[in-house]
């Protein structure tokens, strides 16, 4: 059976003459050209528009705010810097998970990581553009809450106050940094939409009060907690000023709440099945 | 070309994909093919690193899939349609492709006219898409780069008639031009009109392959004659495997191979056809439905051999 058959299948087999040239192998992907593609991916969506709209939204009113319902003696660049910082807080967190977790809850990974299959690189672009926009936004919400400080100061006719220096401002935008990351975190190590969503509000606005409440009837919560408590320790960076000690604390409390389950993380991401 | 190699997938104590090798060679379609739950869509995503195996490689072109410098270049890839962003347009995530190729713009227009999606439809918003617009447009994502190989999962799924046809000439375009298409389907029909190829998997394991034509002449051929002894002794001879049916044989070996030998044994015929029911369905199922089978395992390596 098997020589005859051979015969007949040649009959029926194609002749095996690749016509294509062979082609030089293509260059590899730049990473800039990976950070352009997911800086591209964060507002090409509606949910991703307006979560960028948002920030520049929330500010102005904000603003509006203050200039409506702050006593005459507040209308300082302190009191528009602290309600534009705000919404901040609570925006950009949302944007980093969301533009993690897209990728797995709305499948688009499939796409993403097989044109680019090292998902180390897709993350660490995505990291870039989440705090790129970060930056970009606290200095947006600051130049709307400054002009916000001269027509409120003009409208009530009190002098203008530029009570907030430059470190003050570096502190609050590494502070929503350091908050946007944790949503970054949140994001690579639960790559879930909603239960990542979920998890940060648990982390900013739940631990923070049984934090308190701890430390208000244990002592030695208290003296730990500078070390442990991130959210803790970042709020000092809030009111400026920073020792030597907090800054410790900072990085030991970031290492244990940023760091050590980023790495977890990614270690997961890379081995993750995508489907 | 592909080339797998004892690709094996475990989930927990279950085997999705066990112990697979099979090569798709350059300038032929291959058909993969099983019922559902076989193992191919894992076995694809295993290829483009999707997926981790759990032993066993899967090279393009000797080298694994990480290693291609910009894959959608090179292989093109559509494993599930409906994998994509529900909020992008179509045009939209078709650029977020181009752009990642560093491609030139005007591609996209190029393959959205390919793949008949007119402007206004890639305006809109995939989440609004029939399930044949989202098979079209990932189709052109997979062809976007005009890829040298292309691994398709289910690409039919969804289409019209029209497109179907579209498709299987646009395939076969692909390989005549010396690409390497591997497509997988549980239709046989489907693949039996396109594939020269076929790699028919079952519960994890190939239970076939070959080109289409040795595996057709081993689903059958209905003789029929008076003359049944000669024939019979005739087909010994030839060591052609055949059982009885009635006044008739049912012979494992295709049309064409059974008249040569009737004919050098002098048998007139009354009737020479594919067995009953033969094509690849009547294979398909009966190779799928037990895969333990002895029968079937030398059918498979003879079907290799040859
Ligand atoms: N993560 C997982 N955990 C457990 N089992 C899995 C997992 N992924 C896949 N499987 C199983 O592996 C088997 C193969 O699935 P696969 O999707 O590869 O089948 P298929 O051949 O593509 O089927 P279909 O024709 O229906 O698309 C199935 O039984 C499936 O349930
Ligand atoms: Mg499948």
């Amino acid at each position: 059976m098997t020589t005859l058959t051979l015969e007949h299948e040649h009959e029926h087999e194609r002749e095996q003459a690749p016509v294509r040239v062979e082609r030089a192998a293509p260059a590899p992907i730049p990473m800039s050209r990976i950070v352009a593609v997911e800086a591209r991916k964060s507002f090409d969506t509606r949910s991703g528009f307006w979560l960028l709209a948002s920030i520049a939204i929330t500010a102005v009113i904000a603003t509006a705010a203050v200039i409506l319902w702050a006593p005459d003696d507040e209308l300082t660049y302190a009191s528009f810097g602290a309600a534009v910082g705000f919404p901040m807080a609570v925006i950009l967190p949302m944007i980093a998970i969301l533009s993690v977790t897209s990728e797995w809850s709305q499948r688009s990974g499939l796409t993403s990581f097989t044109l680019v299959p090292h998902r180390g690189r897709v993350v660490t672009a995505k990291a870039v553009v989440a705090v790129g926009i970060a930056v970009a936004s606290m200095v947006l919400a600051f130049a709307i809450g400054a002009v916000g400080n001269l027509v409120g100061t003009t409208i009530a006719g009190t002098d203008v106050v530029w009570d907030m220096g430059l470190d003050d401002f570096l502190y609050i935008v590494g502070a929503n940094v350091l908050g946007l990351l944790m949503g970054f975190m949140l994001g690579v190590l639960i790559r879930n939409s909603a239960g990542a969503i979920v998890a940060y509000f648990v982390y900013s606005l739940v631990l923070p009060s049984l934090s308190e409440v701890l430390a208000a009837s244990q002592s030695w919560w208290g003296d730990l907690r500078p070390w442990v408590d991130f959210n803790y320790t970042q709020s000092f960076l809030f009111e400026g000023g920073f020792t030597g000690e907090q800054w410790a604390n900072l990085a030991v409390s970031g290492g244990l709440w940023l760091v050590v389950p980023l790495t977890i993380g990614l270690w997961a991401v890379l081995r993750s099945e995508v489907k | 070309m592909i080339t797998v190699e004892s690709l094996t997938k475990t989930y927990g104590g279950f085997t999705a994909v066990d112990g697979v090798t099979f090569t798709a060679r350059a300038g032929r379609v291959t058909g993969f093919l099983g019922p559902n739950g076989a193992g191919k869509s894992t076995t694809m995503r295993i290829m483009v690193g999707l997926t981790p195996a759990t032993s066993g490689t899967a090279h393009i072109d000797g080298r694994r899939f990480a290693e291609l410098p910009n894959p959608g270049l090179e292989v093109g890839v559509l494993l599930d349609a409906s994998a994509q962003h529900a909020g992008r347009t179509g045009r939209e995530i078709l650029t977020i492709a181009q752009r990642t190729m560093g491609l030139p713009a005007r591609r996209v227009d190029e393959l959205l006219d390919l793949v008949s999606l007119t402007p206004e439809e890639a305006g809109r918003r995939v989440r609004n898409y029939s399930l044949g617009m989202r098979q079209r447009l990932g189709i052109a994502t997979a062809l976007l780069g005009d890829p040298e190989v292309l691994i398709l999962d289910e690409p039919a799924n969804g289409l019209d008639p029209a497109g179907i046809r579209w498709m299987r000439d646009l395939l076969r375009g692909y390989a005549d031009q010396g690409g390497t298409v591997l497509l997988s389907s549980h239709l046989l029909h489907e693949i039996e009109v396109i594939a020269d190829d076929l790699v028919v998997i079952g519960q994890g394991r190939i239970v076939a392959q070959g080109t289409k034509a040795e595996l057709l002449a081993a689903a059958g051929t209905l003789v029929r004659t008076p003359d049944v002894s000669t024939l019979a002794r005739a087909l010994m001879d030839a060591d052609v495997e055949f059982g009885h049916a009635a006044d008739a044989l049912r012979v494992e070996a295709d049309p064409d191979l059974v008249g040569r030998i009737a004919l050098a044994a002098g048998v007139a015929l009354t009737e020479l056809r594919a067995a009953d029911g033969a094509g690849l369905e009547e294979m398909f199922l009966e190779l799928t439905s037990d895969t333990q089978r002895d029968t079937q395992r030398d059918a498979t390596s003879e079907g290799a051999a040859a």
